[in-house]
C-alpha cells in the first residue's frame, strides 16, 4: 500500500529526515517510536504534504501512484489521513458541516454523488459511536473550547467518517488520560480492518498496550536506526531510548 | 438543521462561478434629465414627479445648502473627486402607460429583474416577500400591495406614497436624517428621484418580508433613492434591502437616505445585501456606495435592528445608525463587510443612547483582501439622561493575504457613571493551519477560504431572513475568489 524509499526532507534548510525505508502493507499496523526530535512529526507531515516541509529525495508510492506528487487535498481524496497532534479551531464551522464538507469533497473526487442528509446523518451516528462522541460536540465549532481528549476523539471521528486507506496518527496519545486513551484506541482497533492500514507515531509505549503493533520502528536522526514487533516497544519502554542511541554508538565506532 | 448542510454545499459549489453575474446591461429606452445639477434639475425632477410645492421647496432648500456643503474628507478612503456636473440625476425606464397591475409592466424591464432571481409575478414569489423594484430612478412594481392594504400596512414607491399619503411624507421626512445631516444626504434631498415607502400601522406585525431591490441600469447615471419605514406602536416589520449594477468602467455614485421611526414597542428589522458592482481587478469602475441610513426609537420599548452584508461597491461609506430615544430601546446593529481588490470600505454605526435603559449591540466582521482597505468606523454615545443603559461593541477582522488592510476606529462617548459600554475586538488571518487542516481532510483551498470566512461570519448571517442567508452566503464565497494563492 506505502513504499517509502529513501525518502530526504528538511525545514528551513534544516535536514530532518535523512533517507527513510519503510513498507506497509494492508491490514498492518505499524508504530514509529522514537525520542524526540527524531523526525517522528515530520514523517507524518510530509506524508500528508504539508507545505513548509521540502522533499529533498526519496519517493513515496501509495497504491501504485506518486503521492509526493499530489497536492494535500488529493492525498486525502485518495485515502490518506492523518489524525494532528494539535487539531486546528476552526470559529463558526461546526464539525457535522466541516466534515460534512470534507466527505463530499472526496466523494466527488471519486466520482461518487454528494450524499444526502438522511444518510450522512445515518453514517455520522454509527461512526460516533466508535468514539463515543456526542452530538453536541458535533454542533459546536471544530475544536473550538475542546478539551484535549474531545480534540483527540473528534479526529478518530473524522477518520471514521472518511474511510481511509491509511491513517496516519500523529501522537494521538499525547496529552490523554487513560480513559481518553482507551476510548480513541477502541475506536482504532474497531476500524482496523485487513484493507487498511496504520502508522502509529508516538513518543511512548503507552498506546502500544491499546493498539497493538505488527511491526515497531525506531527513528533516530531521520532514520530507521531499528524494526522489530511490540517486543521493542516493551523493551524501549523499559530501558529507554539510550539503549539505542548506545548501541547505535557502538556500531558506528566499530 | 439538516437543510442547513445541503444549502452549505450548495453554496460551496457556486463558489466555481466567479465574475460578477450581474454584469449585465437591459436595453431599454429611457427617459433622462441631461447631464449635470442645478436648480433646473431639481425643478425638472420634482415636475417629473408632479410633486406638490412643498417638496420643491424642501428639495431646493436642500440643494442651496448642498452648495456650500463640503465633502466629507475624514472616511479612511481615497477617490479622485468627483463632478457632479457629469451625472445624470434623472434616468428611467420608458414605460409606454403607467402600469395599473404588474401584468402591464414592461417584459424587459420584467426579464431584468427576473434574471436577478426576482419575480414580480406574485403567485411564482416562493415565499411570500412583497418587492418594490427600483430601475434606475424609478419604482417600476410593487408586488403584494392589495394583501398588505388590507391589513393598513402602506407599501408602495415613494413617488406614489408623495402623491397617495402626502401627510405622512410631509410628517416623516427627513425627520431622521435631516436634508444638512451630511454632504451626501443633502444632495439626495434635493434630487432623489424614488424609493420605497412603508407604514405598518399600530399594532400590526407585517406578515411577510418587505423588500426593495435596486438595480441601476443607465450608464452615466447617478442612483439617488429614499426609503422612509414607519411602524407604529406595537408593530413589526422585517425589511430587505438588495442592490445590483452593470460592469462599467466608470464609477457610478449611489447616495441614498434611509429612515427609520419606530414607536413605542414596534420593532423594525432592516437587512441588506449590498451587491453594486466593485469594479474589476485592477479597480477600475465600481459603485460610489455613499449612504445614511439612520433609525430613531422614538418610543419606549421599540427595538430597531440593522443587518449589513457588504461585499460590493468600489467605495462605502455607511454608518446605519440608531438613535435610542425611548426608554428602554433597543439598537441593533450586524454588520459582514467584504472588500477585495481594490475595494474599499469605511462603514460601521452610531448608536446614540438617549434614554434610560437603552441598550445596544454591535457585531461587525470586517474581511479584507487582496489589495483592499476595510476600516470599522464606530460611534457609542451615552448621554447625561441615559441613565442605565449597555452596549456591547465585538469588531473582528480577518484579513486574507498581506497587501489589505484592516482598522478600527471606536469612539466612545459617555456622560453618565451607571452605564456600561464594553469594546472587544480582534484581528485574525486565515492560518496556513487551518487550511492545510482542511486539505488534509479533502477540502480544496478555495472551498477551505469559503468555509472559514462563512464560519467567522456565522453571528451576522444568523441574523439575516433565511432566503437572504443563502444569497450572501454565496456572495461572500465569490467575493473573494481567488484571493487566496
Amino acid at each position: 500500500m506505502l513504499k517509502i524509499t529513501g525518502l530526504h526532507a528538511s525545514i528551513e534548510e534544516k535536514q530532518i529526515l535523512r533517507g527513510i525505508n519503510l513498507e506497509i502493507k494492508p491490514g498492518e499496523v505499524h508504530a514509529i517510536m522514537g525520542p524526540n526530535g527524531s523526525g517522528k512529526s515530520t514523517l507524518a507531515s510530509v506524508l500528508a504534504g504539508r507545505a513548509q516541509y521540502e522533499v529533498t529525495g526519496g519517493t513515496v508510492d501509495f497504491m501504485g501512484k506518486d503521492l509526493l506528487d499530489m497536492s494535500p487535498e488529493d492525498r486525502a481524496r485518495e485515502g490518506v489521513f492523518l489524525a494532528f497532534q494539535y487539531p486546528v479551531e476552526i470559529p463558526g464551522v461546526s464539525t457535522t458541516n466541516f466534515i460534512k464538507t470534507a466527505v463530499n469533497e472526496t466523494r466527488k473526487y471519486r466520482g461518487l454523488e454528494p450524499l444526502d442528509a438522511v444518510s450522512f446523518l445515518k453514517t455520522m451516528k454509527e461512526k460516533m459511536k466508535l468514539v463515543n462522541i456526542d452530538q453536541s460536540l458535533l454542533s459546536r465549532s471544530l475544536n473550538e473550547g475542546f478539551s484535549g481528549g474531545e480534540k483527540k476523539r473528534n479526529e478518530i471521528f473524522q477518520m471514521a467518517m472518511l474511510e481511509p486507506k491509511l491513517a496516519i496518527l500523529d501522537e494521538t496519545d499525547s496529552g490523554l488520560d487513560i480513559d481518553a486513551l482507551r476510548i480513541v484506541a477502541n475506536g482504532v482497533n474497531q476500524y482496523r480492518n485487513k484493507d487498511n492500514a496504520f502508522l502509529l507515531v508516538t513518543h511512548y509505549q503507552r498506546l502500544l498496550d491499546y493498539i497493538v503493533p505488527d511491526f515497531v520502528h525506531v527513528l533516530y536522526n531521520g532514520r530507521i536506526v531499528k524494526s522489530g514487533t511490540k517486543e521493542l516497544a516493551m523493551e524501549l519502554e523499559e530501558r529507554g531510548y539510550d539503549f539505542i542511541k548506545n548501541e547505535l554508538a557502538v556500531s558506528e565506532g566499530a | 438543521m439538516e437543510n442547513m448542510y445541503d444549502e452549505n454545499d450548495d453554496i460551496l459549489e457556486q463558489v466555481t462561478s466567479s465574475e460578477y453575474k450581474y454584469g449585465f446591461v437591459t436595453d431599454i429606452e429611457t427617459d433622462s434629465a441631461p447631464k449635470g445639477l442645478s436648480e433646473d434639475i431639481v425643478r425638472f425632477i420634482s415636475a417629473k414627479k408632479k410633486e406638490p410645492e412643498w417638496l420643491l421647496a424642501w428639495r431646493l432648500k436642500a440643494y442651496r445648502q448642498w452648495l456650500d456643503m463640503v465633502e466629507p474628507k475624514w472616511p479612511n478612503v481615497e477617490y479622485p473627486p468627483i463632478n457632479y456636473q457629469d451625472i445624470i440625476y434623472y434616468s428611467a425606464p420608458k414605460q409606454k402607460i403607467a402600469p395599473n397591475s404588474l401584468d402591464e409592466v414592461d417584459p424587459e424591464l420584467r426579464k431584468t429583474f427576473e434574471k436577478l432571481g426576482i419575480s414580480l409575478t406574485e403567485q411564482k414569489r416562493l415565499s411570500g416577500i412583497a418587492v418594490d423594484a427600483v430601475m434606475d430612478s424609478v419604482s417600476v412594481a410593487t408586488t403584494f400591495k392589495e394583501e398588505l392594504s388590507e391589513l393598513g400596512i402602506i407599501f408602495c414607491s415613494m413617488s406614489e406614497a408623495v402623491q397617495e399619503h402626502p401627510e405622512l411624507i410631509k410628517k416623516y421626512l427627513g425627520s431622521v436624517v435631516p436634508a444638512t445631516d451630511n454632504y451626501f444626504s443633502a444632495l439626495n434631498s434635493a434630487v432623489f428621484t424614488d424609493g420605497s415607502f412603508c407604514f405598518i400601522p399600530k399594532g400590526v406585525r407585517c406578515p411577510m418580508e418587505l423588500s426593495t431591490y435596486f438595480r441601476i441600469n443607465a450608464a452615466n447615471t447617478g442612483q439617488f433613492e429614499r426609503t422612509l419605514i414607519v411602524a407604529e406602536e406595537s408593530s413589526y416589520v422585517s425589511y430587505l434591502e438588495g442592490c445590483t449594477a452593470p460592469m462599467r468602467d466608470e464609477n457610478q455614485l449611489h447616495a441614498a437616505v434611509v429612515e427609520i421611526v419606530a414607536e413605542a414597542h414596534a420593532e423594525v428589522k432592516y437587512s441588506t445585501v449590498q451587491n453594486w458592482y466593485p469594479g474589476d481587478k485592477e479597480g477600475k469602475g465600481g459603485i460610489y456606495n455613499f449612504v445614511t441610513k439612520r433609525g430613531i426609537c422614538q418610543g419606549d420599548h421599540s427595538k430597531i435592528s440593522w443587518t449589513q452584508v457588504e461585499t460590493g461597491s468600489s467605495i462605502t461609506w455607511k454608518y446605519p445608525s440608531v438613535i435610542l430615544k425611548g426608554d428602554y430601546s433597543v439598537g441593533e446593529f450586524y454588520s459582514v463587510a467584504v472588500t477585495n481588490n481594490y475595494q474599499q470600505a469605511d462603514t460601521g454605526t452610531k448608536m446614540l443612547h438617549i434614554g434610560k435603559n437603552t441598550r445596544s449591540r454591535i457585531v461587525s466582521k470586517g474581511i479584507s483582501a487582496g489589495f483592499s482597505n476595510n476600516s470599522y468606523r464606530g460611534l457609542v454615545q451615552v448621554g447625561r439622561k441615559a441613565i442605565n443603559s449597555r452596549n456591547f461593541s465585538q469588531c473582528d477582522s480577518l484579513l486574507l493575504g498581506d497587501k489589505c488592510g484592516a482598522h478600527t476606529f471606536p469612539y466612545i462617548e459617555v456622560k453618565n457613571s451607571n452605564s456600561m459600554v464594553e469594546h472587544e475586538a480582534t484581528t485574525s488571518k486565515i492560518g496556513e493551519d487551518q487550511i492545510f487542516y482542511c486539505n488534509q481532510r479533502g477540502i480544496d483551498t478555495e472551498t477551505a477560504v469559503a468555509l472559514i470566512i462563512n464560519g467567522f461570519a456565522k453571528e451576522v448571517m444568523n441574523q439575516l431572513p433565511m432566503e437572504f442567508a443563502v444569497e450572501a452566503q454565496k456572495l461572500l464565497a465569490i467575493s473573494l475568489e481567488g484571493s487566496v494563492g
